[in-house]
This record gives structure tokens, sequence and C-alpha cells, in this order.
């Protein structure tokens, strides 16, 4: 039988496994919890539109982290040096003092890398009895990741950018952020690399009452790469997770974000965009889980498919029984710039409460031909007019994101799909 | 500048305009009016180039080039404009950017120097002066929210900034209020000259009385049933269509 990432992850857990840190028995736990999901499949609700065949055939081993990055290939995707930002490289999922910059941070606020913390957090690779496979895996894996713990009241007045880079062999990366009441943080992940490699990360987030937690990430993995990737949010009283996910890379990815309001006055806001092309496929999946009464939801994603691209969205939205004067609402607009492009998009709304305001909607559709035809007629060529109108879908709500330096970082990597170096199209 | 020779227009296989002949000189200022339906967009629209109206007959000459051989970018950069008759709402693209992205590629076609950032500001501001208004219509999305007379003072100035030969405005005067249409005729006014010729498509003889045109066409059924002087708007205004023997064919 050759050799498949789920088998290679199997039999080589017993040689590393003395080399990780943390508790051992989780870790243990973990695999064999794995093993008996096995890789998910399609037949599972939660991977309707994804199979993930093609990473199991990629045969990608835990990675040794053993690779050269050089300063020069993380400055291509670090945040403008003229804004205040903390940053933290991990490459194959091992962290890199020699390329990070932690900057000063308010006092009793604790942010390092595991590999660079003298204690960790006990329950750091705790898992829900019905997690799924892939975050087993990386619970089993795990070998760093970022710590951030901002106490009761302290604002964090940098953004802390967390970037990942992979090259080789499946990282697992593990973060854990942590907000005390009444604090308020910006974090933006950004996952990049080059090659073929795996990226499977996990960040685990705690929002404690009336706390503010803006989570910003950007998937821009190179082509050949695969990403899957889990965000759990829990959220108290009055707490406020904020999300923006824009996927842009990679062969394959997947990004997964589950929100749990357990708190009255909580408020969770999902955003995302992706830009596909070729054969990509990108996958986004969420859940927000409305267990108690009077929190607002509002989920709103915009895709642009190119060539033979494929996107799938699943937004699961949950009101308990007892969540009553919830609103949730939800939107997937997508932009279908060929024919041969698809969206599998699927809204599910599980309502148990009977007073409560929830909403969705789905669009796909092609270029306004109209205003193609009026930006045309004014002398922009049809290239340059379709690259405006493409840009302005997603700029909307790319716009909304409070952070000047993300939003650049951002736009540019819009602008990065759109054009290349020369400022040519590039091709559709 | 302009030379229509028996245009025959299709749209969707369906004939809309049976055979338009228009001369329009050099700095001459033409109103074409005529009823709803009768194919006053559809040539203004044939002649920006748009998709989908397709010349089945005829020809359209532009400073002697043939427009028919030309992508609507092609004739807006040799100095064709459009002023639609309903400006086209884009969400997300701002109107300051888009504007100086097409003067630079009417400058870029012209062999002049593009404008930077600041040296467009000012030229717009300029502009905008003119036409007394402010720029916070251009800092938002193009026409989104904007009111329908807001659309139209924004075409005017488009017109203003692009500095086209050719300028084609189907309606600007529809949904003006009064002191609006006053700056906009000044302004159309201002922008008339030797080297500028217009097609100014109108249902109202009001606009004619601030900027006097030197033809008048009238056009229906997808004909120009009569052409003449500027008193053949007053007439229309008092008659209707109907006495000129004008009614839709
Ligand atoms: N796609 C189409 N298919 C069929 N008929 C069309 C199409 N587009 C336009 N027409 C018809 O062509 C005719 C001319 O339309 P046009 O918009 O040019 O009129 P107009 O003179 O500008 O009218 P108005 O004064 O109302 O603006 C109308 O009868 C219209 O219904
Ligand atoms: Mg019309």
């Amino acid at each position: 039988m050759s050799a498949t990432t789920h088998a290679l992850h199997l039999d080589r857990f017993e040689a590393v496994k003395a080399g990780l840190p943390g508790d051992g028995r989780a870790r243990a736990d973990a695999l064999a919890r794995y093993a008996k999901l096995g890789v998910p499949t399609s037949k599972l609700e939660a991977w309707h539109f994804t199979s993930l065949k093609p990473l199991d055939e990629a045969a990608l081993a835990p990675s040794d982290a053993k690779v050269a990055v050089t300063a020069a290939s993380v400055a291509a995707h670090a945040l403008s040096t003229s804004h205040a930002h903390h940053q933290l490289v991990f490459v194959d999922g091992r962290f890199r003092a020699d390329l990070s910059r932690i900057g000063t941070v308010p006092q009793g606020v604790v942010l390092v890398a595991w590999s660079a913390s003298k204690a960790l957090p006990k329950d750091l690779l705790a898992e829900a009895a019905d997690a799924g496979a892939m975050r087993a895996l990386n619970a089993a894996y795990a070998a760093d990741g970022a710590i951030l713990q901002v106490p009761a009241g302290i604002a964090l007045p940098a953004p802390v950018h967390l970037i990942f880079l992979g090259a080789s062999g499946a990282a697992h990366a593990r973060n854990r952020i942590t907000m005390g009441e009444g604090a308020s943080a910006t974090v933006l992940e950004t996952y990049a690399g080059t090659g073929r490699y795996w990226t499977n990360a996990v960040t685990d987030i705690s929002v404690a009452a009336g706390a503010t937690l803006k989570h910003l990430k950007l998937q821009i993995e190179s082509g050949e790469a695969f990403h899957t990737a889990a965000t759990a949010a829990q959220v108290a009283a009055k707490g406020v997770f904020d999300s923006f996910v824009l996927s842009i890379g990679g062969k394959l990815a997947r990004n997964e974000i589950d929100a749990v309001l357990t708190g009255e006055g909580g408020n969770v806001k999902l955003e995302g965009a992706y830009l596909a092309r070729d054969r990509q496929h990108i996958d986004n999946t969420t859940t927000i889980d409305h267990a108690v009464a009077h929190c607002d939801s509002e989920e709103r994603y915009r895709g642009v498919l190119d060539d033979h691209a494929y996107a799938a969205f699943q937004g699961r939205i949950v009101v308990r029984p007892d969540a009553q004067k919830t609103n949730a609402h939800q939107l997937n607009e997508n932009l279908l710039l060929s024919d041969r492009a698809e969206i599998g998009s699927k809204p599910e709304l599980e309502i148990h409460a009977d007073d409560v305001k929830c909403g969705h909607g789905a669009a796909a559709g092609e270029i306004d031909e109209q205003a193609l035809f009026y930006l045309r007629a004014r002398g922009l060529g049809e290239a340059q007019a379709r690259g405006m109108l493409i840009e302005a879908f997603v700029s909307e709500l790319i716009d909304g994101i409070a952070d000047e330096a993300i939003r650049d970082r951002f736009m540019a990597a819009v602008g990065g799909w759109l054009y290349d170096a020369q400022g040519a199209r590039r091709a559709a | 500048m302009l030379e229509i020779k028996n245009l025959h227009v299709e749209v969707d296989g369906k004939e809309i305009l049976h055979g338009i002949d228009l001369s329009l000189a050099a700095g001459e200022v033409h109103a074409v009016m005529g009823p709803n339906g009768s194919g006053k967009s559809t040539l203004a629209y044939v002649l920006a180039g748009r998709d989908g109206y397709d010349i089945t007959k005829g020809e359209v000459l532009f400073q002697g080039k043939n427009l028919a051989e030309m992508s609507p970018e092609e004739r807006a950069r040799e100095g064709v404009f459009l002023g639609f008759q309903y400006p086209v709402e884009i969400p997300g693209v701002s109107g300051l950017s888009f504007l100086k992205a097409a003067v630079n590629e009417v400058r870029k076609h012209r062999g002049i120097k593009e404008l930077d950032a600041i040296e467009f500001l000012k030229f717009v501001r300029a502009k905008l002066k003119m036409l007394e208004m402010g720029d916070d219509l251009l800092k938002r999305p193009i026409n989104v929210g904007f009111s329908g007379g807001e659309k139209k003072r924004v075409e005017v100035l488009q017109m203003a900034v692009l500095e086209p030969r050719l300028a084609i405005m189907d309606e600007t005067d529809s949904g003006l209020d009064i002191d609006a249409l006053k700056i906009v005729s000044s302004g159309i006014n201002a922008l008339r000259g030797l080297d500028r010729s217009m097609l100014l498509i109108t249902h109202y003889q009001r606009l004619l009385g601030y900027v006097v045109p030197d033809k008048v066409h009238i056009l229906s059924g997808g004909r120009i049933v009569r052409s003449g002087g500027k008193e053949l708007a007053l007439e229309l205004e008092e008659k209707g269509y109907a006495v000129l023997g004008a009614d839709a064919a």
C-alpha cells in the first residue's frame, strides 16, 4: 500500500511524541480519536462539499521544520512597519524567534510562543468530545503556536500579527487567545508558504464579558498547498468577536469557524472574502451557536471565482430554545467570472426559539454588464474595468476593517490576485 | 465631426433605428427630441458602442473614422462622451478614483502626461467650481444612493473633466431642479467651443432656452421625421408630437 497522509501521521507518532511539549496523555488520546474518526469524507454533513482525498494522496508526513526561511520571504507578508505591531513567525508550525518581533505590551499581557513560554496553559490540547478529526490530529501533533492573554480591562494598542509559513510536510500549529473581561485586541493570522505542504491549524479563542477581539485571517498559501484550519470562539455576555477571513491561496483550503454565544448581549460578526482560480477549492464552513438570549450575529461572505475554481460556503446558525430575541443574519454572494466556476452554498438554520429575527441569503452572478459598459464608455479598458468591479465587490467588505495596516495588506493581497507585478490583469 | 448615414440598428434581432441621417459639424449643438420609445437612447448607445446594439446597415463616421470598428473605450479616448439617461450605480468604486483613471486613459491616448493624485484634484476642483458643486458626491461610490438630479449633475461634471470632442447628453435635463438646470446649462454653454460638438437628447424646450441649439431633430419610430432650427422645439412644446405628423410609427 502506498503511503497516505493519514497513514504517515499514524505511523510517525511513536517516533516524535517524546519531543512534543505538553500533556502526552492528551496527545495519545487525540491520536486515538483521530485514528477512529479517520480522514473526513463528504459523507459527513460538515464536509459535504469538500473531499480531502487529494490531501490524503499527497502523502505529507509531519514536518520536521528544518527548512530554511529568509527574512525576505517573511517581509513579503509583514504589515507595514509604519504601523506599530507585534510579529510572531512560525515556520512549518515552529516558532522562529529570529524572524519575530514582539514589542512591549501593557503589564499583565502575555504574548508568547509555546516554545518560548515557561508555563503552558494546562488545557492547551483539550478537545470537546465531538470535535472533528482534523482538530484531533492537530492536538496529537501540535508542537508550537501563539499564546495571547489580555487581562481584564486592558486594551492591547498594537495589533498582533501571527505569520505561519509552510514549506514541507504537515504543520499543526495551535494558538490560544484569551481575552479577559472588558479587554480588547486585534489579531491577524497570515498563512503563506512555498511549494507543496499542509497547514492544519487550530485557534481557540475565549472572549470574556464585555471584551472585544477582532480576529483577522489572510490565507494566501502557495498554489500547491493544503490548508485546513479551525477557529473556535466562546463569547461571553456583551463580548464581541469580530472575524474576517480573506482566502486567496491554496490548492485546497478549508476555513472553519465555530462561534458560541454563551452570555446575553454578545455579538458575533463573521465576514470573509475568497478569490479563486484554476482548479482551486476553497471552503468556508461556519457555525454560530446562539446558546442564550439577546445576542446578535451577522455573517457576510463574498467570493470571486474564475476558471474551474470551486468554492463551498456552509453557514450553520443554531438558535437554542432559550435564545429568545436573537438577531442572526447571513449573506453569501458570489461573482462568477467563468461558466466553469462553481459555488456550493448552503445555509443551515436550526431555530428552536420563536421570538427571533433570522435571515439568510445566497446569490451568484456575473459581472454587471451595465456597470462594465459605463466604465468603458469613460475610457477604461475592458480588463481594467473588470478588475475595478471585482476589486469593488470585495473591497466593500474589506473597507469595513478598522485597522488601517491590515486593511491595506488585504487590499494589496486582492490586488496581487487580480494583477501581476507588471500591473497586467492575470488571465481569466 | 459626426456623420451618420442611413443608420439601421438592431437590438435583440429587432430593428429599432430605420435609417438615420444626421450630420453634426465641429462646434455645433444639435437637439434630438421625440416621443418615448422613439429610439433616442438607442442612437446614443450605438454611438457609444454598447454591446448588443448592432449596426445592420449604414455607417457612422466620427472625425472621419468608422465608429463601428472601435471598442467603447477607444471611442471614449478618441473623444466620444455619453451622458447616460440612467447613470449606473457602481458600489465599491469611488467616483474620484474612477474619474482619475478615466482622465488618465484619455490623456495617455492623446499623448499628454498623466495627472498624479494632486494634479488631478486641482483639475477636478476647478471643474466642480464651474458647476457649483462640492466634492462630496465624488468621494462616494459612483452614483450609489445619489438622487436623480445628483446623478445628472455628476454626468455633466464627468463631461467637463473628460473634455470630449463629441458629447451626447441623454436627457441630462430630466430630474434637475430649476436652479440645477440653470447651473448645468451654463456649464454646458461654457464647454461649447469650436472643437466640441454636442447632441442634446431632451424632452423639454426648457433646456433649449438656456442652451440654444443650432439644429433640432425630431426622432419618431426610429426615423428622423423633421429637422429644423431652434424654433422647432418651441413649436413642439406648443403643439405636441401629433401635430407634426410624428406620432410613433
Ligand atoms: N433589447 C430590446 N429588445 C427589444 N426592443 C428594445 C430593446 N431595447 C430597446 N427596445 C425598444 O426600442 C425602442 C427605443 O427605445 P429607446 O430607449 O431608444 O427610446 P427613447 O427614445 O430613448 O425613449 P425615452 O424617451 O423613454 O427615453 C423602444 O420601443 C424600446 O422598447
Ligand atoms: Mg431614452
